[in-house]
């Protein structure tokens, strides 16, 4: 399987190449609801299930905590 | 007369704004929001612990409330800017408190980055409520940018300290039109009531609820205190005096 490099929440990580953001988050168990940024811009719901990741991507994926 | 603050096209009638930092359980959150009758609750966004995923505290906060995202941990305007873009994509309004803050020992806002990052994102529609060091000129210009309020602090965060900046903040409520807003640092009820008193249009408290030894029943302490400050300070306060001035009549002593 061919793997790429992506970057996740500022760690680098191994993934499998042609994983779309939604399958990634899926596969990482990702709670829900969060919020999904790529190279710094918010991804919409369809976006997620069609944005493939590619090489050198930086994804952010956040949620609401407790705070002041 | 309904004594409502409206924010934001939003009417509000309970004045005490309520943070969800530090309660040791989110199951807390919602029976301090009953407790105090807090409309507006703030939370906070952070990256995703995939490996210790917390609970989603918004799930917690009664749907009911006003959800006021905070941009903490951001160090600049561009980085709360950010942050409020990215709450706001969560889907839960417009709210966000703006705070910048890049001093570690005493969590003072950078006033200047708070200015820039309220004039971009009141520009983008959203309802923005800065965090401030209490400073006439500042707030001119946050409420010229755009701010639906302004919220000066009256010590450090979660410092208990109190109303410290009390003759600072005085001079916010006598100039600034938007509702003033005491966030940080009021530590027990009483200086709650006492910034309602001074005419404050609420108070943001966090830190002497949520670690509290009980915290919904300091909720529940809060929300009255709030409630009799606004009350005494619609009333209008009765001027303190140098000397007694007798209660009792002067005149019909029986001894005379």
């Amino acid at each position: 399987v061919r793997t790429i490099q992506i970057t996740v929440n500022g760690r680098a990580e191994k993934i499998e190449d042609g994983l779309s953001v939604a399958a990634f988050l899926e596969r990482r168990r990702a709670p829900q609801p969060v919020v999904v940024e790529l190279n710094g811009a918010v991804l919409t719901g369809e976006e997620r299930q069609q944005r493939i990741l590619r090489d050198g991507d930086r994804l952010e994926v956040i949620r609401f905590v407790r705070g002041g | 007369v309904k004594d409502t603050l409206v924010i934001g096209g939003r009417e509000i009638t309970n004045r005490l704004f309520l943070g969800t930092g530090k309660f040791s359980a989110n199951r807390l959150i919602p029976l301090a929001v009953e407790a105090s009758g807090a409309q507006v609750v703030t939370v906070a966004l952070r990256r995703v612990d995939f490996d210790n995923p917390d609970e989603d505290v918004a799930s917690f906060v009664p749907p009911s409330c006003i959800l006021m995202p905070n941009t903490s941990g951001a160090r600049n305007a561009g980085e709360a800017v950010r942050l409020a873009r990215i709450a706001r994509a969560a889907g839960c309004g417009d709210w966000v408190k703006i705070e910048v803050i890049d001093d570690q020992k005493y969590l003072m806002p950078d006033n200047d980055e708070t200015l820039k990052a309220t004039a971009t994102l009141a520009a983008e529609g959203f309802v923005v409520l800065p965090y401030i060091s209490p400073d006439l000129i500042i707030a001119r210009r946050l409420q010229d940018a755009g701010a639906a309020a302004v919220m000066p602090l009256g010590s450090p965060i979660g410092s208990n300290r109190g109303l410290r900046t009390e003759e600072m903040i005085r001079i916010l409520i006598a100039e600034i039109k938007v509702p003033v807003i005491v966030d940080a640092g009021i530590g027990r009820p009483s200086e709650a009531a006492r910034a309602m008193e001074m005419g404050a249009a609420a108070v943001l408290v966090n830190t002497a609820i949520a670690t509290a030894h009980d915290p919904v029943a300091m909720a529940r302490a809060f929300g009255q205190a709030v409630a009799a400050g606004r009350t005494a300070y619609l009333a209008g306060l009765a001027q303190p005096s140098d000397t007694a001035r007798a209660s009792s009549p002067l005149t019909g002593f029986l001894y005379e």
